[in-house]
């Protein structure tokens, strides 16, 4: 099979609104092995999510660590394997993928990490780092690739760009270094781009010029993005919906401002409750936060994993049956008993 | 006698010797802290606010360029002492320190129990069990069950080993700890139970703190004063409540503003440009090249001008 890479601006604008990826009870769970061969386990880091995002569509998915969004993001980004469930992208089933197809998947999904100084080699240039994927896809042209380089250092913002290819990272700031790491995700013309917590290193001043960055090549290439972040405040301005994800499993999904105006599920209203906006008064109070702590993925709580910090909880129901998701508003599903 | 403060420090200096010359970390800071008060000390990357904790606390490396000012703790200048006698009075004694990341700072091979009851047996010269025993007590402080005694660092989470960390900084009963960009790495529901932690602490066992971060919205779970820093020097410090209504330095506004509000409706802003080095910081006001207020006399640098409980260092407020 042919490798075809387009340039970055190829993007086909005549399928916005078709979906992109779908993702179909997807369950991603880990073997645990006791003395190196026994049997003693699973840790279960997906464990049932399903959603579809389409062309152009960005969502933001909010949750602590622990709740499984880094291994749901790594399956999306075709490093680990579903045990169960599928990927679909562009109508292609990623269980039915051989080698060369999941190399094509892997360069049509760009991602952006959370360390830019982590994520980028310090012994390589920015030129050599900016190439390294092309090279690996099948771009021979030396010219080529240098062209490919000025256009996307042009749309990162990092111009003149010669100024900075010659350098190594620890030469940069951080906002330059993530700038870098954007610059890499895009080279390859992705459709879809997974952002995991592309800003949490940085500065205050500076997060949102990169989020604002990452908006305007999602509009100007029709791109997909998941952002995920465990910042709410962030995504009300960089994302038109939001998941919610707790041990595993989506909790609530919806759009972001009438999320944000009257969340639905109870660990949804915790999250919000706990998030500081800059406010004096915040010193002379509390939060109520629920008790205790994300639950352990390899022995889940039955029924509703979060009953046992619920306030809400009602007795002889959320710890006996999983809840479903309702949808008690149009638009907005959760996962809760509380809206039978 | 209502005005006594638990730290005065004046004029202090930190340089930094390097091959192209002194690196001016912490350029001529003056700062206090009363009892039971807690001031955060606000800025960004290279502002120098972490050699700001480390000049407090004395923690320097070989290459020092210049050191000198005054650390006044309870009336005594700290600044006397020799390094000897600042280990056995001062650091870990009266003042500690909890560093940047300092939950992955923890020692993987000790048990988390022993490693908060070992400041009490090094500094205080306290036999173990007894040590133990007050680790155990400020473990209940923290809110880490007390079976966790016995537990490595690799089987808690981050936000339990961030709450052994500040337990290691409490064990000697200090009057004052310096946190250091305390839950920067953690989830928003741990950060808020750490604040909730802190809170409990100042109130209960009265102790001050001075919060080193980058985090404005978080810093206003704990603050009581506000000291902003930017390129080695306090530009603004200020009550709270008045910091938070209104900021008067524009770089104190722009920071503000670039916060993005869970509930509120503005769009933030970002500052462009970048700090300047302090190597060779400019002459005039070091904020100057990216304000958008500067006028002519921004090219000499500004003194720190007094506005009744705040004081800014910039012309505007002549």
């Amino acid at each position: 099979m042919a490798l075809n890479v387009p340039l970055t601006n190829e993007a086909p604008a005549a399928q916005a609104g078709d979906t992109l990826l779908s993702v179909e009870d997807l369950h991603v769970w880990f073997e645990l092995k006791k003395f190196g061969f026994g049997h003693a386990g699973y840790v279960r880091a997906v464990d049932g999510v399903s959603f579809d995002l389409k062309y152009g569509e960005s969502t933001a998915v909010v949750g602590e660590s622990g709740c499984g969004k880094s291994s749901l993001m790594k399956t999306i980004l075709g490093i680990n394997i579903p045990t169960k469930g599928d990927i679909v992208f562009q109508g292609r089933h990623m269980s039915k993928m051989n080698r060369s197809d999941l190399k094509w998947y892997r360069s049509q999904v760009g991602y952006v990490q959370q360390d830019p100084y982590g994520a980028l080699a310090p012994f390589m240039t920015v030129e050599s780092i900016l190439e390294e994927p092309l090279i690996i896809n099948g771009v021979r042209s030396k010219s080529e690739r240098r062209e490919r380089i000025q256009k996307v250092m042009e749309e990162v913002k990092m111009t003149p760009a010669d100024d900075f290819l010659h350098k190594f990272p620890h030469m940069l700031s951080g906002g330059q270094q993530q700038r870098i790491v954007i610059a890499r995700a895009m080279i390859l013309g992705p459709k879809l781009l997974v952002a995991d917590e592309p800003v949490s290193m940085l500065d205050a001043s500076v997060r949102v010029e990169i989020l604002r960055l990452l908006r305007n090549l999602q509009e100007q290439h029709n791109l997909a993005v998941i952002y995920i972040t465990h910042d709410l405040s962030t995504v009300r301005y960089f994302s038109e919906r939001i998941f919610v994800m707790y041990a595993g499993k989506l909790v609530e999904r919806s759009r972001i401002e009438p999320l944000v105006r009257n969340p639905l599920h109870p660990y949804t209203q915790a999250l919000l409750e706990a998030t500081s906006d800059p406010d004096a008064n915040n010193a002379l109070i509390y939060r109520e936060l629920p008790p205790g702590e994300p639950p352990s993925l390899v022995n889940p709580p039955s029924g509703c994993r979060f009953h046992p910090r619920c306030s809400q909880a009602i007795q002889g129901l959320c710890e006996v049956e999983v809840p479903p998701e309702f949808e008690p508003a149009p638009e907005r599903m959760a996962a809760c008993w509380l809206y039978k | 006698m209502a005005d006594k403060k638990l730290l005065i420090i004046k004029d202090l200096v930190l340089y930094f010797r390097t091959e192209k010359g002194p690196v001016r970390a912490v350029d001529k800071v003056n700062f206090e802290l009363g009892f039971k008060e807690a001031v955060v000390v606000l800025g960004e990357s290279g502002c120098g606010k972490t050699s700001l904790a480390k000049a407090i606390l004395r923690l320097l490396p070989r290459n020092i360029d210049s050191y000198s000012g005054q650390i006044i703790l309870d009336g005594q200048d700290t600044m006397a002492l020799s390094d000897e006698e600042y280990r056995q009075q001062i650091r870990w004694v009266r003042m500690s320190l909890v560093p940047q990341a300092a939950m992955n700072s923890l020692n993987p091979v000790l048990r988390v129990g022993d490693q908060v009851a070992e400041p009490m047996m090094v500094h205080h010269g306290v036999r173990k069990e007894e040590a133990l025993q007050q680790a155990k007590k400020m473990f209940q402080h923290v809110g880490v069950p007390a079976d966790f005694l016995t537990r490595y660092a690799f089987e808690l989470s981050g936000g339990m080993r961030q709450r052994v960390a500040i337990a290691m900084s409490l064990v000697t009963a200090p009057s004052l700890i310096v946190l250091d960009e305390p839950t920067s790495a953690l989830d928003v529901l741990t950060q808020a139970n750490i604040f909730n932690v802190l809170k409990r602490i100042k109130k209960e066992l009265e102790i001050s703190f001075i919060l080193i971060t980058h985090d404005i919205a978080t810093s206003s779970e704990l603050a009581d004063r506000v000291a902003v820093m930017y390129a080695g020097q306090i530009i603004e410090s200020s009550d709270a409540m008045q910091f938070f209504n209104e900021p008067l330095h524009p770089y104190s506004q722009m920071l503000m503003n670039s916060v993005p509000r869970l509930r509120g409706d503005v769009e933030p802003i970002f500052i462009t440009g970048q700090p300047p080095s302090l190597l060779n910081p400019p002459t005039g006001c070091r904020f100057a090249d990216r304000c958008p207020k500067r006028f002519g006399k921004c090219d000499q640098e500004p003194p720190i001008f007094d506005k009744q409980d705040r004081s800014v260092k910039c012309w505007l407020y002549e």
